[in-house]
């Protein structure tokens, strides 16, 4: 049945309210803004507002239940002070830099390997990357029974390959041996990350610039070098930069590992933040030493950002 | 040379190098679930071999965990949590990201730097502020003070991951549609979404993945043993003083990480992608 046009009715005067709010929602002006609005609530409600008050919190003598007061940068003169602090400082960046280190050079191998032919080649795939989908704190109970005093299973394989003298080690009572254990539990759970993204990044290298590498009698020395590590490098630096913030700012390794200890010497930011803020109230002085993870997020983020625009936009 | 010449050998000698690395990443979970299937007998016998089952295996321990704990109640609050705060930032990040790929209007690069900076922002930098925001709005010790929190990491994360699906689809497909008279919301729902469905997997699991892990936030936000969630109550619910009940805290290690470990069995391609597509992209 044909209509023809000059049948079909015409609206006259406005249209109604529906039509005029498809109308509007057809303009990306107004579109744009109504789709960002529910996460731009949510991003200044629940992150830049308690951030704001993470900055004044840590300007002031807030205490659980107490109405708090301006002391100025009280807060942050009195932690450098104190030894706790002092030591959880210096043990950030150690865990940091040790276990950041580790995951770039095992990472680099692993996906070096993975990039082979393989048999079994998704299993394989999907072994490696496990302990990072697994809850972390569920995994590190697993850690936490395995360096266990009496009955490490680490000190018992240890002692029976003929590495270590009876008893061995009490890993989480000792101060040094306390640091290696959580870097070991922090480097199985972040290697995957590494080694996945590194993987994808030498997929994407051409393989003409191996072969004619090859015909020109590179070894396979050279062509590590002078190939693939130069080509790895813009995602290395943004793996990095990803993971030295996520690894400074670590919480759940060291909360159900060490919980700090033994006399601080594993404490992180994080885990010394929640102690002093909130086991013991204190919550002026807890948010000044989250608010030392800052200047490293700042960085992070302005590096980020440069290579990131460089990348995407 | 020698080896480049046998790519068998070669094939053989990669596969010997990966080995340690396997044990490494797999060990834990073999000894986890080991000693949650041994009898107390042999678990706490300091000369029994620690790397096999030599007596009967038990379901004790699992059996006491779910009779004896409430580690039922926390497994649910976990999955209404998640999938609540799952869903909801799916939701919101899908909107934000097809506004931030795809729309021009005042103040879009600012946002979308704005959404990077905050999917930097780790949590523990703010839990602190947040427990008295959460205090304040009147859901401490709630469950429902993680529905409303978890959204602060997972929508930035989402509003990443699918800002990078959205611009690998053509315009020209969403122009045609709204050419032959579909609105742009048509055209989002009909024609962009189902394109970019591979991304919307990708962001469920990843957000469901990061929620159900989540932990300083449900350990500070919520306390009471019907409140908590599974990595929480398994943590801190299963150690009585100085006793500790490695049995059943292993078994609930285990049993904590199963919901994770179906998903991951299933989308195994999705998470490598995902895994890549957050750092690179």
């Amino acid at each position: 049945m044909a209509v023809r046009a000059d049948e079909i009715p015409v609206p006259r005067g406005r249209p109604r309210l529906s039509g005029r709010v498809r109308g509007w929602l057809d303009r990306e002006s107004i579109l744009g803004p109504v789709f960002v609005t529910p996460a731009l609530l949510l991003l200044l409600l629940l992150v830049a507002y308690p951030f704001v008050m993470a900055v004044y919190f840590s300007l002031s003598n807030a205490f659980i239940g107490r109405p708090s007061q301006f002391i100025g940068i009280k807060n942050f003169v009195r932690l450098w002070e104190s030894d706790a602090f002092r030591q959880t400082f210096q043990n950030a960046f150690v865990f940091t830099g040790i276990a950041v280190a580790f995951k770039v050079v095992m990472g680099i191998a692993l996906a070096l390997l993975l990039n082979q032919q393989l048999w079994f080649k998704r299993m394989i795939r999907g072994a490696v990357l496990l302990p990072w989908v697994i809850p972390t704190a569920l995994s590190t109970l697993g850690w936490w029974w395995m360096f266990n005093s009496l009955y490490s299973v680490v000190n018992w394989t240890g002692i029976a390959l003929g590495v270590m003298d009876p008893p061995g080690p009490n890993w989480l009572g000792q101060r040094y041996y306390a640091m290696a254990a959580v870097i070991t539990v922090n480097v199985w759970r972040g290697l995957p990350f590494f080694a996945i993204t590194i993987l994808a990044a030498l997929v994407a290298i051409p393989k003409e610039l191996y072969e004619a590498a090859e015909a020109d009698g590179a070894g396979a020395n050279a062509r590590f070098w002078h190939i693939t590590l130069p080509l790895l490098k813009p995602v290395l630096a943004v793996v990095v930069l990803f993971s030295t913030i996520f690894t400074f700012s670590d919480f759940n390794i060291v909360y159900v590992l060490t919980r700090g200890g033994p006399i601080n010497s594993t404490h992180l930011f994080a885990t010394l933040s929640r102690v002093v803020g909130i086991d013991t109230g204190r919550i002026g002085e807890g948010a000044a030493i989250s608010l030392y993870l800052f200047p490293l997020l700042v960085f992070v983020v302005w590096a980020q950002l440069r290579f990131v625009r460089k990348q995407a936009y | 040379m020698a080896v480049a010449k046998r790519p068998r050998l070669r094939k053989v000698t990669m596969h010997l190098l990966l080995v340690p690395f396997l044990v490494f990443a797999l060990f834990p979970f073999y000894h986890m679930t080991l000693t949650s299937l041994k009898q107390d007998r042999e678990l706490y016998d300091r000369y029994a071999v620690p790397l096999v089952i030599r007596q009967a295996p038990t379901l004790e321990h699992y059996s006491k965990l779910v009779w004896d704990t409430e580690f039922l109640t926390w497994t649910k609050n976990s999955l209404l949590v998640t999938i609540l705060a799952t869903s909801a930032s799916v939701a919101i990040g899908t909107v934000a990201a097809y506004a931030l790929a795809r729309l021009k209007f005042f103040g879009v690069s600012t946002f979308g730097t704005g959404i990077f900076v905050t999917y930097l922002v780790p949590t523990t930098l703010l839990f602190l502020p947040l427990a008295q925001v959460v205090n304040w709005v009147g859901l401490g010790d709630s469950k429902w003070a993680l529905v409303l929190t978890y959204p602060t990491f997972l929508v930035p994360f989402c509003t990443w991951l699918l800002m990078g699906y959205f611009r690998t689809v053509p315009k020209e497909v969403e122009e045609c549609a709204m050419v032959d008279g579909a609105t742009r919301i048509q055209a989002l729902w009909r024609i962009v979404l189902p394109i970019a469905v591979p991304g919307l997997v990708c962001a469920t699991l990843f957000a469901f993945t990061l929620s159900w892990n989540e932990f300083i936030y449900a350990l500070t936000f919520t306390s009471s043993s019907d409140q908590i969630t599974a990595s929480v109550g398994v943590t801190t619910e299963l150690i009585r003083g100085d006793i500790y009940f490695w049995g059943s805290l292993m078994a609930g290690a285990v049993l904590g990480s199963v919901p994770i470990v179906i998903l991951y069995v299933f989308f195994l391609d999705y998470y490598v992608s995902g895994l890549t597509a957050g750092a690179i992209k």
